[in-house]
């Protein structure tokens, strides 16, 4: 395959990865609330995953049973936490960046303690091949554009298409920016500020298990899976809290991560070794350009929900 | 009347605190620690395959948490120089916390910190006398510590751009930039700068960590000082609680918040110094290993009060080094500590609420309104 | 008219700690009627309606819809009962457009479809005369509209119990006249319409039954046909109540403070201060009386240097004639500059140059007290930040509306709170808490401030002594001029009357004393002139010996339009 189309189609599968991070951070900071664990709840996801895998890996199971079942396991795992992270935050109105910062020391933690126990043999050899359907086997990097790839493209489209034209999406809009405004017409708060962060938390865990199973399919790959919870993070400024657009940001930022690897085999580019990190560090300036701009431009529609990392308490006034 | 009374009102009925007694508050948060490590414990059950095949075991488990970092000098010493740098990165985040701005950037101020030190070591290092390479690394660590704090300081004053994202941001260009600088000063390819020979403090009373410990707790004196008995200090806290008083009164709160950026900036930078002169001689892209992250979490224990930030750095270190020392007693995997303060976290972050808030219930006011009808 | 009744009150009372809101109102609504409720500021009106809307829960009493007894817990239950509130602060969502704000929240059936959602606003606009683009951004809207918005998201539920608090507040004339054209066609559609309002015109201009709330307390509910502005001023205001405050005649007044021709916009374009002109005199105490948001806390901002936008002259007149010129208040450029434009002369009446003098030899010749003032001084207060006209030496005091959100840091002690005018002087960099700490002891003890300590938290004490500690303070710095906006609002009789006789001392010892009060019982008897102020113009000045209640209210509540027509 040509190199560029190579690079290209390798850049949106490792986007990926984000594409499910972002998306989830989205829907929680819609519902107001800035979850810094997504790091941890991207981990807890993989490792969610792995841990049922490990489990029926090898059993007899049809295939499509043993990748739906390792993707309710990733599901179970991170929404688990989703759900301390909106007890901690909704419920107890415990400050957000603490919490999310404890909930990824937390989750990035448990997450190595069980992976270390796991059979790479059982859970990543065998299952790899049923995850990257239809392209399983190809030697290019066509190969990764799994279930797990396909999926996440859709989970995006879903999660704008519900932000922005459903009822459902109004509330959960309204409650970040206004939850006052959104108690006071009956919309109950709570429960949308739940339902997002856990639904968010689990859309997230998809991508840590995607991660691990699809993209890098290694034994070691849960190791580095943390710094791309954060990258997750700032695609969600980059997208202008726009799930859709993350497909498009999520293969920017891959791009910029992966083209280093590419860069050095063409001849007429000289990049010595030093520049890869430079590249490396592009979607984040990029991520802070576009933070600047959007707040000197100050349009109202590009600003993060207004009443994000503010707990509510009704009676408050 | 065909609805009973019991319909009326909410169960669970929520009300802030007016006030609170601090020997009760202290009582919620120790009790949340003990819930936080008797959840531990089972959670260990559950991990350590030991402590199931011997449960007898639990009352080593809690007592590891103590060795780990008491039972030889050499641990204690160890125990101390980690709580002095985590410490020192939690007094740097304290001003611009108190001034509620939330600086999550304490990570990548600290890293920067330690690439400038290093920087001017791996230059200048032997070629001019060692007393003035350690002062220029100190100037150098402050200076790019107070950039990295300074940037998001301007934006968030003048556009009043998010400064949680921004300086989020920042820590991750801090760790690339580490890492060029490590290209393009190791050349072998290894990736490693080799420890460096010139740019190390001294050693003082024939123990290496005590300079560094006794800077430290110098700074938590100056800086309590700094908070509470000086004039910024008092601006900074005017500013905090509320920008509108502060320009009653006629103070410039943007250019307060500019100032205490830079400060704020810089001793995050002062912390990077204690590691790349203090400690490591050397950089890596995790030459701050979190800590700024975890500072976060000392800072926002301790209220923002320097002194009580001690007992908060002492504790979460506690736990550290403790759950390290049962990761190798126990012979289970060395990410555990994280495991164990997580959850000990999670619980004295929740029990706060037990602190500002009271829980009524319905059934009690109800009999009350109940009489008064009769 | 057939009286079919659509909601009823019965025995409701609402306490808020101590405070009795309301107590045991009794109130009918009827089906098709326009039901005006009229009362003073902090009668109990909004606190009354927001009972019924499901914000508050009554503590005793009952809510009947329909003759059905109901329970409301919660807007949305509100809702069911086809009860719905226009509050006088919108609860929208900025970002979101005109249509979206009306559909939130309802549950309806079938998909949900912005265009269809479009079209149902149009239509009911088009039923009742609003004018209202549904796609447009809340954002983007003048308050006018943002009002239309919540009214048509309570039509669109299906309301028919409307409430509106204070709607006519922000509006101008023409649309209040439209508003009022809308009302009048959903009450032939058979809505009930209740509105909360000051303004006595408006009352009788839309209202079929006027209810007249006073102190928490139903006094009366008349036929808007059958009463005049006279006798509901009577019923609001109640009859005259003497208070035995001291009231001295004021001692050889002179002016201190010259406002002119004061205007300003506020960032929503509103014009909230018209062309105010007065004088403040040293030695007397004006009253300010308004209703609330008539522009009294935009007047004291403007003058305390917290309105930069401001237009026209704020002048201070420093009575400085005759007296030593001193460093206290003064900088050594700032005296060279005074002296050079000729503003001094010596105890001989000889004019003052320092022309080649040093500074030190200029330092020695005013610290002998030798160097007098000429004439008083002018300073211009207009554009200067607080603290620039504190530098200039001018002694104004400011006790805001905002206690604890403005005038003191509700988190600090009292010594810290002290420190917020002062902290400034003294060593370089440290703070000096001694003296702080002894005017936060005198305070404590002269002003029977009752707290744990100098070092507890403002915010922990009751709501007298919290205002105690900011007058104290305010005193404290030998003011000229002191501004004191509600300073007794929330305070229980004797720290009220604590407060009063602060303020009588510092007008006899000359100070310049702008009150700010809503009781008009209290500003009848403490102040020497009222100054009534209506929509953000002055509408009269008045001697507060002869003046009756009753005139003042009138001047307060008679909107620009019934001036006009009166005139």
């Amino acid at each position: 395959m040509n190199i560029w189309l190579n690079f290209l189609i390798d850049s949106l599968a490792f986007g990926a990865t984000f594409m499910y991070g972002s998306t989830g951070e989205i829907l929680t900071e819609k519902a107001g609330h800035l979850n810094l664990g997504i790091p941890g709840i991207m981990c807890m996801g993989g490792a969610g995953g792995c841990l049922v895998l490990n489990m029926i890996g090898k059993s007899g199971l049809p295939g499509f049973l043993i990748v739906i079942l390792g993707i309710l396991g990733a599901l179970t795992l991170s929404m688990l936490c989703g759900l301390i992270y909106s007890f901690l935050t909704v419920s107890l109105r415990a400050n957000q960046n603490v919490t999310g910062l404890a909930l990824t020391t937390f989750g990035v933690g448990l997450m190595k303690v069980i992976m270390i126990k796991l059979d790479a043999t059982v859970y990543l050899v065998g299952p790899k091949q049923l995850y990257r359907w239809p392209f399983a086997g190809r030697q290019d990097s066509l190969q990764c554009l799994g279930v797990l790839f396909f999926l996440a493209v859709i989970v995006a489209i879903v999660s704008s298409w519900v932000l922005f034209r459903t009822k459902a999406g109004l509330h959960l809009r309204a409650v970040g920016e206004n939850p006052a405004t959104a108690d006071a017409v009956g919309i109950n708060v709570t429960k949308y500020k739940y339902l997002a962060t856990c639904i968010g938390s689990g859309i997230a865990g998809l991508g840590g298990f995607y991660y691990i199973i699809d993209y890098m399919a290694s034994q070691e790959a849960y190791l580095s899976l943390e710094a791309f919870g954060w990258l997750s993070i700032a695609l969600v400024i980059f997208a202008l809290w726009r799930p859709h657009v993350t497909i498009i940001g999520s293969t920017v930022f891959g791009v910029l991560f992966s083209c280093s690897s590419y860069i050095t085999n063409i001849s007429w580019i000289r990049v010595t070794m030093a520049m890869k990190p430079l590249l490396k560090m592009l979607p984040y300036v990029v991520t802070i350009i576009v933070l600047i701009i959007s707040s000197v431009r100050n349009k109202r529609e590009n600003q993060p929900p207004q009443s994000l990392g503010l707990a509510y308490f009704r009676e408050e006034r | 009347m065909a609805r009973t009374s019991e319909t009326r009102e909410p169960l669970i009925h929520l009300s802030k605190r007016s006030s609170i007694h601090p020997l009760k508050a202290w009582m919620i948060r120790l009790a949340a620690v003990a819930l936080g490590l008797a959840l531990c414990g089972l959670v260990a059950f559950l991990l350590i395959e030991r402590l199931r095949a011997n449960p007898g075991r639990i009352g080593e488990f809690y007592y590891t948490f103590i060795k780990g970092s008491f039972s030889t000098s050499r641990k204690i010493w160890k125990y101390l120089k980690n709580l002095s740098i985590l410490l020192c990165i939690a007094l740097a985040l304290t001003p611009a916390f108190r001034m509620r701005f939330w600086n999550i950037g304490g990570e990548g101020q600290t890293l920067v910190g330690v690439l400038g030190c290093i920087a001017v070591a791996f230059y200048l290092g032997g070629k001019i006398p060692e007393w003035l390479l350690l002062i220029l690394m100190l100037l150098a660590a402050l200076v790019c510590g107070a950039a990295w704090g300074l940037i998001p300081a301007l934006f968030k004053a003048r556009w009043n751009t998010n400064e949680t994202l921004f300086t989020l941001m920042m820590n991750y260009v801090a760790t690339y930039l580490v890492a060029f600088f490590l290209e393009v000063w190791v050349t072998n390819g290894s990736g490693t700068l080799p420890k460096q020979k010139f740019g190390k403090l001294p050693t003082v009373g024939g123990q290496a960590y005590l300079l560094i410990i006794l800077i430290v707790l110098a700074l938590t004196v100056c800086l309590y000082i700094y908070l509470n008995y000086t004039k910024h200090g008092y601006e900074i806290s005017v500013v905090g609680e509320s920008v509108r008083t502060a320009q009653y009164v006629g103070i410039n709160d943007k250019k307060v918040v500019i100032r205490t950026m830079l400060l704020s900036g810089a001793l995050c930078g002062l912390a990077g110094y204690l590691i790349g002169a203090g400690l490591d001689q050397s950089i890596t892209t995790e030459s701050a290993g979190g800590q700024g992250f975890t500072a976060i979490m000392v800072s926002w224990l301790g209220k923002f009060n320097p002194a009580a930030m001690v007992l908060t750095a002492g504790l979460i270190q506690l736990l550290n080094q403790g759950a390290a020392q049962i990761s190798q007693d126990f012979d289970v995997s060395g990410a555990l500590p994280n495991v164990i303060v997580g959850i000990i976290l999670f619980f004295i972050i929740g029990c706060e609420f037990f602190i500002n808030y009271e829980v009524h219930f319905r059934g009690a006011k109800q009999k009350a309104g109940k009489e008064a009808v009769k | 008219m057939e009286k079919q009744l659509a909601l009823q009150l019965r025995g409701i009372t609402k306490r808020f700690g101590n405070v009795l809101a309301n107590s045991h109102v009794d109130l009918d609504v009827y089906r098709g009627e326009i039901l005006a409720i009229l009362g003073e500021n902090g009668c109990g009106k909004t606190t009354l309606m927001n009972m019924i809307a499901g914000i508050y829960f009554p503590d005793e009493g009952q809510i009947f819809v329909d003759g059905r007894e109901v329970v409301i817990r919660s807007p949305k239950d509100a809702f069911d009962h086809k009860i719905g509130m226009i509050h006088q602060h919108f609860k929208l969502v900025d970002l979101f457009t005109a249509a979206e704000n009306i559909v939130l929240g309802t549950r309806e059936e079938g998909r949900y479809s912005l265009k269809d959602v479009n079209a149902r606003v149009t239509g009911i606009a088009h039923k009742y005369g609003f004018h209202i683009d549904p796609q447009k951004k809340i954002y983007d809207m003048s308050v006018s509209e943002k009002q239309t918005v919540e009214i048509i998201k309570v039509l669109y539920r299906g309301a028919d119990i409307l409430i509106l608090d204070e709607p006519t507040a922000v509006l101008t004339p023409q649309e209040i006249t439209r508003l009022f054209d809308v009302l009048r066609r959903m009450r032939a559609d058979g809505k009930s319409i209740i509105i909360i309002t000051h303004k006595l015109h408006e009352v009788l201009e839309v209202s079929d039954r006027v209810a007249i709330l006073r102190r928490g307390e139903h006094i009366a509910t008349v036929n808007t046909a059958e009463t005049n502005e006279s006798q509901l001023t009577e019923l609001m205001v109640g009859k005259k109540v003497s208070l035995n405050i001291d009231r001295t005649l004021p001692d050889h007044p002179t002016p201190r403070l010259d406002v002119t021709h004061l205007d300003l916009h506020s960032a929503e374009g509103l014009h909230v201060l018209r062309d105010i002109s007065f004088t403040a005199n040293g030695g007397e105490i004006l009253g300010i009386a308004g209703i609330a948001g008539s522009g009294q806390r935009e007047l004291l901002e403007a003058i305390a240097g917290l309105q930069p936008q401001i237009t026209g002259d704020i002048i201070f007149h420093n009575p400085k004639k005759d007296k030593p010129v001193t460093f206290f208040h003064k900088s050594m450029k700032r005296v060279k500059e005074l002296g050079a434009q000729g503003m001094f002369h010596d105890k001989n009446m000889k004019p003052v140059s320092f022309d080649g003098m040093s500074a030190g030899a200029i330092k020695k010749w005013v610290e002998s007290g030798d160097v007098l003032f000429k004439e008083d001084e002018l300073i211009d207060l207009k554009a200067k930040t607080p603290l620039e006209i504190r530098q200039l030496g001018v002694r104004l005091s400011f006790v805001p509306e905002d206690r604890l959100g403005m005038g003191l840091v509700g988190s600090m002690g009292i010594t810290d709170n002290m420190m917020l005018r002062s902290y400034r002087k003294g060593r370089a960099g440290f703070l000096d808490r001694k003296k702080p700490k002894e005017l936060a002891e005198e305070i404590i003890h002269d002003l029977e401030v009752s707290t744990p300590g100098v070092n507890s938290p403002v915010r922990r004490l009751s709501g007298g002594n919290v205002q105690k500690v900011l007058v104290g303070r305010e005193i404290a710095f030998t003011p000229k001029v002191l501004m004191a906006a509600y300073p007794v609002r929330g305070l229980d009789i004797n720290s009220s009357y604590t407060i009063y006789n602060l303020l009588n001392k510092q007008k006899e010892s000359g100070v310049a004393v702008i009150f700010v009060g809503e009781d008009l019982d209290v500003l009848l008897e403490l102040c020497d002139r009222i100054l009534v102020i209506n929509s953000g113009a002055v509408t009269g000045i008045v001697d507060a010996r002869t003046a009756t209640k009753e005139e003042i209210g009138l001047m307060m509540t008679k909107t620009d339009r019934a001036r006009k027509e009166d005139a």
